[in-house]
């Protein structure tokens, strides 16, 4: 019956989000893979059966076998180990990396798409500029220009993504500026400060949680990039991008299992993110 | 039209001139002196100041930069650091070998885009939509060398079908040039599968559910019919954009896979000369990047206004 269907749809959007999210296959199969590297990421070498830094450099290049279940690379380390505890650095990084930009864009866009005017024009022109070149490559510039760190590659990375997310925020401030409360407010004497962020963020804010899930998958997709080129920061931990990077010009030799296990856990890993940027994307926008 | 066309030229060029700025003053903030990275760490210090000031980088910031984008307007791209000779030959050599690398996987994708996002239009909400859909996007989002790396296992080290890393003698046939550059241009294809094929789903929804496409088949028209000669027409407009912009995005792209299958075309150009501090081939470079990004841009702008009549008139007006 049409009025049944009509009364069951609105129970559904009266649902809180995260009931909404649960009931998603894709958000969970993604909020499960995503939660199993956290927790390797968190217990990292506390789980990982070996030490993933203890050469043998008499087991090298040793194929996948009971002892080793991904293998030990060309100096004897324990592959799967390297795997577990690499996903440290880039749940590190990329998170914080793409916060920087969130936060920045979030203010960049408010500001551009409440006020307007000279500033917006300018300030759109230069992005455009920016945008004009592949993302990854002007990281990689910067990056070639700072120096690598974990602080350069949070910032690089967030400068970079900023524009784009003020981009999004500004359109949706411009949305928002249409509606009756803003000018209401500003008969009210409210400072622009205030109308902006007191009044407007909290309206624009799914806008954000979407930008921030999927900007973070290309953080990720950025971070191990660009440790692959050999820009990967030089902590004491693995990583997966720079393992990659040292061990692929064996692959013509057949030791396939030592770019193979991190070239998937990266994988697995943008998937999942992309899993749930896409569940909470079309619960936000339904 | 004109005055479309004009204004679209007019901002390109515009923005060129802010990325060249931009470009330029990165190149000025690689750390390290170019003279000392062409004469060692143990050389004297007079050499390398001698030597900085027969490169002219010894002189203020903007004479600098007018010089170089006089000379660039000129045709003139001046000579590398690293390999003492003029930019233009190498750059050209290794642009080539980019663009045969984008054209292969350009002449692979966009058929099968158009074919994943057709079905997937048909199918929408169904499983097939939502298996090309997600894993589209998902393949569109994973690091180029990773799909790489496990194409790379697939095919040259378990099925052997194409050696890795990919040799191509100077000289050889076209067909051993194509089949060496297969294996490169997969996960070329994975990233752009996506892009195009969501496209061309939007598209053909699009004209699904339009008047016409109700009235050919309200006329009697059997489905494929309407599908040919209706639906398809429409839906491969936002579709031949798409291709436009993402031929920018192949060439920018390129730093990845060049590197993983040493492949010595314009990214691996890009990545040497920034590790060499090799200002003036490093600029070039990044702004021929650049530059074919916007062409590609603008080419898709103006094929979206001449092949839709309705955004014809909104130019005009």
């Amino acid at each position: 019956m049409p009025t049944g269907i009509v009364a069951s749809d609105t129970d559904r959007s009266e649902l809180p989000v995260w009931r909404l999210l649960l009931g998603r296959p894709t958000f969970l199969a993604g909020a499960v893979i995503l939660l199993f590297w956290v927790v390797c990421a968190i217990f990292g070498t506390s789980i990982a059966p070996h030490d993933p830094l203890a050469q043998q450099l008499l087991a090298t290049n040793q194929a996948p076998s009971a002892a080793h279940w991904f293998g030990t690379d060309q100096l004897g380390r324990d592959v799967l180990s390297r795997v577990i505890v690499g996903s440290q650095t880039i749940l590190i990084i990329a998170p914080l990396a793409t916060a920087v930009g969130a936060v920045l864009g979030t203010a960049l866009g408010l500001a551009l798409g409440y006020l307007g005017g000279v500033v917006d024009l300018l300030t759109s022109r230069i992005v455009e500029a920016v945008l004009a070149l592949p993302a990854l490559l002007i990281i990689f510039l910067f990056m070639v220009a700072l120096g690598v760190s974990t602080v350069t590659q949070i910032l690089v990375i967030g400068f970079i993504f900023t524009p784009l997310i003020a981009r999004t925020v500004r359109s949706a401030v411009q949305q928002e500026s249409q509606l009756d409360y803003v000018p209401g407010a500003r008969l009210l004497g409210e400072r622009s400060a205030r109308i902006m962020f007191v009044e407007i963020l909290p309206n624009v804010i799914p806008t954000v949680v979407v930008e921030f899930t999927v900007r973070l998958g290309y953080a990720i997709f950025a971070v191990a990039s660009l440790a692959f080129l050999g820009f990967g920061v030089q902590l004491s931990t693995p990583n997966w991008g720079t393992d990659i990077n040292a061990n692929y010009g064996l692959l013509g030799a057949g030791y396939w299992w030592e770019s193979l296990f991190p070239a998937l856990a990266i994988a697995s890993l943008i998937i999942a993110i992309n899993l749930v940027a896409d569940a909470i994307e079309q619960v936000l926008a339904g | 039209m004109a005055i479309f066309l004009l204004k679209r030229l007019g901002l390109a060029i515009i923005t060129l001139f802010l990325l060249s700025v931009i470009i330029f003053l990165a190149g000025q903030v690689l750390p390290g002196d170019p003279a000392r990275a062409i004469l060692g760490p143990l050389s004297a210090e007079s050499a390398v100041r001698a030597l900085d000031h027969q490169l002219g980088v010894d002189r203020p910031l903007l004479t600098q930069y007018t010089s170089w984008i006089t000379g660039l307007l000129h045709g003139n791209m001046g000579e590398s650091y690293q390999y003492q000779s003029p930019v233009q030959p190498l750059l050209l050599a290794a642009l080539v070998k980019s663009a045969k690398l984008a054209a292969l996987a350009l002449i692979v994708i966009v058929p099968l885009g158009i074919l994943g996002g057709v079905i997937a239009a048909l199918y929408a909400g169904r499983p097939v939509d939502r298996i090309i859909t997600l894993s589209g996007s998902s393949a569109a989002a994973l690091p180029e060398f990773a799909t790489g790396i496990v194409a790379i296992i697939i095919f040259s080290v378990v099925l052997k079908l194409v050696p890795f890393p990919p040799q191509i003698q100077p000289g050889a046939s076209l067909l051993t040039q194509l089949h060496a550059l297969i294996l490169p241009a997969i996960p070329l294809v994975l990233v752009l599968f996506g892009y195009i094929a969501r496209m061309a789903r939007a598209g053909t929804i699009e004209a699904l559910e339009s008047d016409y496409v109700r009235t050919a088949t309200l006329k009697g028209l059997k489905r494929t019919v309407v599908i040919y000669r209706h639906v398809l027409r429409n839906s491969l407009l936002p579709t031949i954009t798409v291709i436009a912009t993402q031929t920018g995005y192949l060439f920018g792209g390129l730093v990845i896979v060049e590197r993983l299958f040493n492949y010595q075309g314009i990214g691996n150009l890009i990545y040497h000369a920034a590790n060499a501090k090799d200002f003036p081939m490093f600029e070039a470079a990044v702004l021929t990047v650049a530059v074919v990004y916007m062409v590609a841009t603008v080419t898709s702008d103006l094929l979206t206004t001449v092949l839709n009549p309705r955004q014809r008139t909104e130019a005009a007006q």
